[in-house]
C-alpha cells in the first residue's frame, strides 16, 4: 500500500532522516519507534505533505506522493493525528470532526461530513451532542478528538503520532486497543508512532526502529526487542553491558 | 414564523418606508452615509473575524471609487459597467498582494504589514498620477443633467438611501451565507491552526484566498458607491492608511465576530464624527480621531468583542440563567 524508499529530510546542515525506507502492507499495523528526535515525526510530516522531501520517493497506492500538498494527500486517504492534540477551540467538538469529514474526504458534502462526524465520534466513545465544547475534554479526551478529525477525513492509512503521551496505564491501554479496533472493524492500516515500547508491541503487526535518522531495526516485535541494536539505543551500552554481565553472573 | 425570525423583515420593511415618511436631508444624508460605510465595516469584518486583519481595504476602496470616476470621465463608461471592473481590479490586486503572502504563510503582524504597504501604495499611485485622479485636491465626476440611471446620479436623496439600504442589506445576507457555509469552519480552524487545518484537508491557502476576493470586491463596490453619492472623492476620504484604520476602529467598537456588528460600529463613529465636528466646529480639526484613539484602547481593553457583541453576550448568559 505504502512503499517509502531512500527518504531523505535535511533541515539545513542537520539531517532528520537518512535513506529510509520500508513497505507497508495493507490491513498492518506498523509500529514506528525510537528516541526523542530520532526522525519519525519527520517521516510523519513527509508523508502528510507538511514537509517535502529532499530525496527519496514515496508512493501511496501506487501514485507518487511526495511534493503534494497537505490537503491533496489527505483526499488521496491518508489521515494523520498530531503528538500534542490540536483542537479548534472556536469551534464545538462537532464542528472539528465535521469540518475534517467535509474537506478531508475532498467530497464537500455537508450531509456526508456530518454523517462521517457521527460515525467517527462513535467510534472514539466522545458525545455527538452538536453542541459540546472542546474546552471540556483532559488529555484523553482530546486525543480521542485528534483520533476522530483523522478518521473523520476517511483515510485508507492512518498516521498516528504518539497517541499515548500524558495518558495513564489504563487509558493508555484503552487507547491501543481503539487503534487494533479502528483497523479490524474500519479495515484501515495504520502507522503508529509511540515512545513507549510496551504498549505498542502488544499491538503492532510489526515494527520498525529508528535512531538519528536511520532505520536500525524492523521486524516481528519479538525479533526487534531482542535485537541488540535497539536495546543499545532504548538502554544504553552500559545496560548492554549489565545485562551481559548479569547473564555471565547467572552462569 | 418566530418573532426572531420575523424581526428581519419588520426592521427592513420600517428602512424602507422611513425616508416616505421622513425627509430632512441632512438627516437621511448622514443615514446614507452610514449604510454605505456599514457595507464598507462588513467587507472588511468578512476578513478580520478570521483574524486576517487588514490596512490595505483602504486600497480596495480607493480603487473602486477612483477606477469608476476615471473611466465614467475619460472613456464616458456608464458606472454600470465601470463599477465590476473597477471591482475586478481591487480583485486583481488583492489576489497580487494576498496570494504570495498566503503561499509563503505570512500571518499575523506581518501580513497586516504588507496590506498596510499596499494602502500606502494606492494612496500614492493617485497622488502621483494627479494629472488624471485631481491628486490630493480630489476627484469629480462629470455631473450630467438631473437624475440618470445609467449615469447613476440621483438628484433626490431617497433613491440614494434606498440603493444604499439596499447594498448593506446585501452585504449582511453574504455575512450569514459566509457564516452559515462549511468555510467558516475552515477559516476559524485557520486562523487557529493552519497546520492542524491543512491536516484536516483544508486547502489553506485557496480558503484564505477566497475570503479576501469576497472582502475586496465588496469593499470595492462601497468605495464606488461613495464615488457615486458624493460626487467627489479625495485620496484621503476613500484610499489610504487612515481610511483602513477607520475600519478597524469602527468594526472594534461595534463587535467584530456579529453580523450587525460593524453596523452598529458605522452608527457611532459617525455619529460621534458628526456630533464633534458640529459641536466643537472649526476650532477642533482632528478631534475624531483622538476620540477615535482613546476609545479604540478603551474598547480593546474593556470589550474586545464590541459593543453589539459584549451586549449579545450578556443577553445569552441571561436566558440560560
Amino acid at each position: 500500500m505504502l512503499v517509502v524508499e531512500g527518504l531523505v529530510k535535511r533541515f539545513g546542515g542537520f539531517t532528520a532522516v537518512n535513506q529510509v525506507s520500508f513497505r507497508v502492507e495493507q490491513g498492518e499495523i506498523l509500529g514506528l519507534i525510537g528516541p526523542n528526535g530520532s526522525g519519525k515525526s519527520t517521516i510523519f510530516n513527509m508523508l502528510s505533505g507538511t514537509f517535502a522531501p529532499s530525496a527519496g520517493s514515496m508512493q501511496f497506492d501506487g501514485t507518487e506522493i511526495s511534493g503534494l500538498a497537505p490537503h491533496r494527500i489527505i483526499n488521496r486517504g491518508i489521515g494523520r493525528t498530531f503528538q500534542i492534540p490540536r483542537p479548534f477551540h472556536r469551534l464545538t467538538m462537532f464542528e472539528n470532526v465535521a469540518l475534517a469529514g467535509y474537506f478531508g474526504q475532498g467530497k464537500h458534502s455537508r450531509i456526508k461530513a456530518e454523517e462521517a462526524a457521527e460515525r467517527a465520534l462513535g467510534m472514539v466513545g466522545l458525545t455527538t451532542d452538536r453542541h459540546a465544547l472542546v474546552d471540556g475534554l483532559g488529555a484523553a479526551g482530546l486525543k480521542k478528538l485528534e483520533l476522530a478529525k483523522a478518521l473523520a477525513t476517511g483515510p485508507k492509512l492512518l498516521l498516528a503520532d504518539e497517541s499515548l503521551g500524558g495518558l495513564d496505564e489504563n487509558e493508555m491501554d484503552q487507547a491501543a486497543d481503539m487503534l487494533r479496533k479502528i483497523r479490524d472493524e474500519l479495515g484501515i492500516t495504520i502507522i503508529w508512532v509511540e515512545h513507549i515500547m510496551g504498549v505498542l508491541m502488544r499491538v503492532v503487526d510489526r515494527v520498525m526502529v529508528l535512531d538519528h535518522g536511520e532505520k536500525i531495526s524492523e521486524g516481528l516485535p519479538s525479533q526487534v526487542s531482542s535485537d541488540p541494536r535497539v536495546v543499545e539505543v532504548y538502554l544504553g551500552t552500559d545496560a548492554v553491558a549489565t545485562q551481559a554481565a548479569a547473564a555471565e553472573a547467572r552462569r | 414564523m418566530t418573532a426572531k425570525q420575523l424581526f428581519p423583515w419588520i426592521a427592513g420593511a420600517a428602512l424602507i418606508a422611513l425616508p416616505f415618511v421622513y425627509r430632512e436631508p441632512y438627516h437621511l444624508h448622514i443615514l446614507i452615509l452610514i449604510l454605505i460605510w456599514s457595507f464598507a465595516y462588513t467587507s472588511w469584518s468578512m476578513m478580520g473575524r478570521f483574524g486576517l486583519v487588514s490596512l490595505g481595504h483602504g486600497g480596495f476602496m480607493g480603487v473602486g471609487a477612483y477606477v469608476t470616476a476615471l473611466l465614467w470621465n475619460h472613456l464616458g463608461l456608464s458606472p454600470w459597467i465601470g463599477i465590476p471592473i473597477a471591482m475586478a481590479a481591487a480583485a486583481l490586486l488583492a489576489v497580487i498582494v494576498a496570494y504570495p503572502c498566503f503561499r509563503f504563510r505570512i500571518t499575523g503582524h506581518y501580513f497586516v504589514l504588507v496590506t498596510l504597504a499596499l494602502s500606502g501604495i494606492v494612496l500614492q499611485v493617485i497622488t502621483a498620477t494627479r494629472d488624471y485622479t485631481g491628486g490630493s485636491l480630489g476627484y469629480t465626476p462629470d455631473r450630467t443633467k438631473g437624475s440618470q440611471l445609467w449615469a447613476l446620479q440621483f438628484d433626490d436623496k431617497v433613491t440614494w438611501y434606498l440603493i444604499a439600504l439596499g447594498v448593506w442589506a446585501v452585504g449582511l445576507v453574504i455575512w450569514k451565507w459566509v457564516d452559515r457555509s462549511m468555510d467558516r469552519y475552515a477559516l476559524e480552524a485557520i486562523s487557529e491552526d493552519e497546520d492542524a487545518a491543512a491536516a484536516a484537508g483544508v486547502n489553506v491557502t485557496w480558503e484564505k484566498l477566497k475570503i479576501t476576493l469576497i472582502s475586496a470586491l465588496m469593499t470595492a463596490l462601497a468605495g464606488a458607491l461613495y464615488c457615486q453619492y458624493q460626487m467627489f472623492i479625495s485620496p484621503d476620504t476613500v484610499s489610504g492608511i487612515s481610511v483602513s484604520l477607520q475600519m478597524v476602529f469602527a468594526v472594534i467598537v461595534g463587535g467584530l465576530y456579529v453580523s450587525l456588528g460593524p453596523t452598529i460600529g458605522a452608527v457611532i463613529t459617525i455619529l460621534l464624527a458628526e456630533g464633534l465636528r458640529i459641536g466643537f466646529g472649526t476650532k477642533a480639526v482632528g478631534w475624531d480621531n483622538l476620540v477615535y484613539g482613546v476609545l479604540l484602547v478603551v474598547f480593546i481593553i474593556f470589550l474586545p468583542k464590541g459593543i453589539l457583541g459584549s451586549i449579545l453576550d450578556r443577553l445569552k448568559t441571561a436566558r440560560k440563567v
